[in-house]
């Protein structure tokens, strides 16, 4: 694989939900060893466009290239099995459930005893451990349950784990969302070490204090169309801001909060 | 506290001297704890209040094994299913129609017992199965489904025993071919000094030991987890969800169907109305047992001692010379109590390795 193929590649993608555009007409890239943010206000069409991405629906019009070659997801499991991990904010871990076991649920580590395929337990606290050290996420024990993490590790630990499994892009769904500051910073530098290990990532979010400081390269969603994407060089926060706002929109929202500052002024005064 | 201490901490953290207390609160995690001091409690007030009156001796104890392994071996099977985020209200109507199965087999056609066994075990599988594919395809609540097959089938074993027999109730098994080694098997007795325990204490056990090998130490056991706790997420990772379920589905049914051979081996004969109740009762050991009612978290030792628990106060009761009309108020309460102290455990446990 050269410089030049990027890893994922949408051409002029459109959905349709009935008489709904959800998307039109979006383009984007991800290579590797990048953080490719996709930023958009709710309502945008960036849930629809992970869908797409992450093999849940195949989108109406347009192409999906993988290493340059055209693909068509039919599930999930398919993206997955040809390295496209998607982390959603709430359905990536069971509470109750131990970080190990958690970690490699689906692909459990498995021991020959007699006749019988045991699940290796000692091997997966280790190596799930072990694992998550590489990212950089100290655990003290990895028989915990997942409940006992805050948001940021739980988030962290999928991470890891999609890593670990092989995944070569990562699209992550809103990971700071739900987070404070601190965890919100500890979950990006997770983001910048999956990337340091030559991961494609796609970070969604409607943050842009999160998207600026990981981000490489930024494409910006409004009411289903693409503004198109732009390096960090190119767009500052500001610019962006406005771009996910719908530019006039904000404008507009500025000028009557002015005039309704101006009124309350005049009215008590 | 300053960051080099709390460095020192997390240092000391990795050594063995942080060990001795995660084993410690790792056994208190454990969803089975309420249930074992529970059932240490209840032994113990009978043994306070009905000690002198038999509750202590074999005898006494051999009564309340064997009253507690019946609806052990469904409660462990049912803990599975449980855990695995689905009900089986069926379970009852599925003992009633396997043990009609084989008395019919044997008494009014004259088959040898271990065909009409199997028989009665192939027709409960194909419930649980049918069970499973309904809920697993429909994504309807499994508690409608199987509260929908629980009338199906009793009415069915009802409605065909009279119109093939003219009567509700068959007896007479201990002519049958084959009789003498399947009484060994499941219903005969186990003589300690003097008293005799049931033979089905060891299906029981043996089934517990099983059943929580196969949740903590096998990949189907972390599936089963896994579905309960998060059906989409496990789905995502390519766990396969529907044959976890119908699996489980053919588990709770293949326990009720051996509930039914023991009990029709033992009373040698069979009733269509047998095994009414045993699902409530079963969902009944299971939650005493620490098991949530929303799956993903829980335990086949717990559904055992919960099992325990159901057979020393049906048991006691009576030793302690109250009138077994209040079983059932008792065991409302005790579920109650049950509930409120397993959340409080858990609750515990979440917080408390933050």
């Amino acid at each position: 694989m050269t410089d030049a193929t990027p890893l994922i590649e949408m051409r002029n993608v459109t959905k349709y939900f009935g008489r709904v555009h959800a998307l039109r007409d979006i383009s984007m890239t991800v290579k590797a060893g990048e953080v490719m943010c996709l930023l958009g206000d709710n309502g945008a069409g960036k849930s629809t466009l992970i869908k797409v991405l992450a093999g849940v629906f195949p989108a109406d019009e347009g192409q999906y290239l993988l290493d340059g070659e055209d693909v068509r997801f039919s599930s999930p499991r398919d993206a997955l099995k040809n390295g496209i991990a998607t982390v959603y904010q709430d359905l990536a871990m069971i509470p109750l459930m131990s970080v190990s076991r958690n970690f490699f649920l689906g692909s459990e580590p498995t021991r020959q005893i007699g006749p019988f395929k045991m699940y290796d337990a000692a091997t997966a606290d280790a190596r799930a451990r072990e694992e998550l050290a590489k990212m950089g996420i100290s655990i003290r024990d990895t028989s915990q349950p997942v409940g006992t993490l805050s948001g940021g590790e739980r988030q962290s630990v999928a991470i890891a784990r999609a890593v670990y499994f092989g995944a070569r892009v990562l699209i992550l769904d809103e990971p700071t969302a739900a987070l404070g500051v601190k965890e919100a910073a500890v979950v990006l530098r997770y983001i910048a070490q999956a990337r340091a290990r030559g991961l494609g990532v796609i970070f969604i979010t409607h943050n842009v204090h999160h998207a600026y400081p990981i981000g490489d390269r930024f494409t910006i969603l409004n009411r289903g169309r693409s503004y198109g994407t732009f390096t960090k060089d190119e767009v500052g926060r500001q610019e962006i801001e406005t771009m996910m706002a719908g530019g006039e929109e904000l404008e507009a929202l500025d000028e009557e909060l002015a005039r309704i500052a101006r009124n309350g002024a005049e009215s008590t005064g | 506290m300053t960051s080099s201490s709390a460095e020192q901490e997390i240092a000391a953290a990795q050594d063995d001297r942080l060990l001795g207390s995660g084993a410690l609160s790792r056994l208190l995690v454990r969803p089975e704890m309420g249930a074992f001091f529970g059932a240490a409690a209840i032994w113990l007030y009978f043994a306070i209040v009905a000690g002198d009156r038999g509750f202590l001796n074999l005898g006494g104890t051999a009564s309340y094994l064997e009253v507690s392994a019946q609806l052990g071996i469904l409660a462990v099977a049912v803990a599975l299913l449980m855990i695995g985020g689905e009900f089986d209200l069926s379970i009852g109507s599925v003992i009633g129609a396997a043990g009609m199965i084989l008395a019919l087999l044997t008494v009014n056609y004259g088959w040898n017992i271990w065909p009409a066994v199997l028989v009665a075990v192939i027709a409960s599988l194909a419930i649980g199965f049918l069970n499973g594919l309904l809920v697993v395809r429909t994504g309807l609540p499994s508690f409608i489904i199987t509260l929908a097959t629980l009338f199906i089938i009793r009415g069915l074993t009802i409605a065909i025993t009279r119109l093939v027999t003219g009567r509700t109730q068959l007896g007479g098994m201990r002519d049958a071919a084959g009789y003498d080694l399947a009484q060994t098997l499941f219903a005969s007795e186990i003589r300690i000094r003097g008293a005799g325990f049931s033979v089905s204490i060891l299906w029981w056990m043996g089934l517990t030991i099983i059943a929580t090998w196969v949740l903590l130490r096998t990949r189907f056991g972390n599936w089963i987890f896994g579905v309960g706790g998060n059906e989409q997420a496990a789905r995502n990772l390519g766990v396969p969800v529907m044959r976890v379920k119908v699996t489980l589905f053919m588990l709770t049914a293949l326990a009720a169907s051996l509930v039914a051979v023991i009990q029709v081996i033992g009373s040698t004969g069979a009733d269509v109305l047998r095994g009414q109740q045993q699902e409530f009762y079963a969902i009944i050991a299971v939650v005493i047992g620490g098991t949530l009612l929303t799956g993903g978290y829980g335990s086949a030792i717990g559904a055992a001692l919960g099992a325990l628990i159901f057979g020393m106060v049906r048991q006691g009761i009576v030793y302690a010379g109250v009138d077994a009309d209040w079983f059932q108020v008792f065991l409302g309460g005790m579920l109650l109590i049950a509930v409120l102290i397993n959340r409080f455990v858990r609750n515990r446990a979440m917080e408390s390795r933050r």
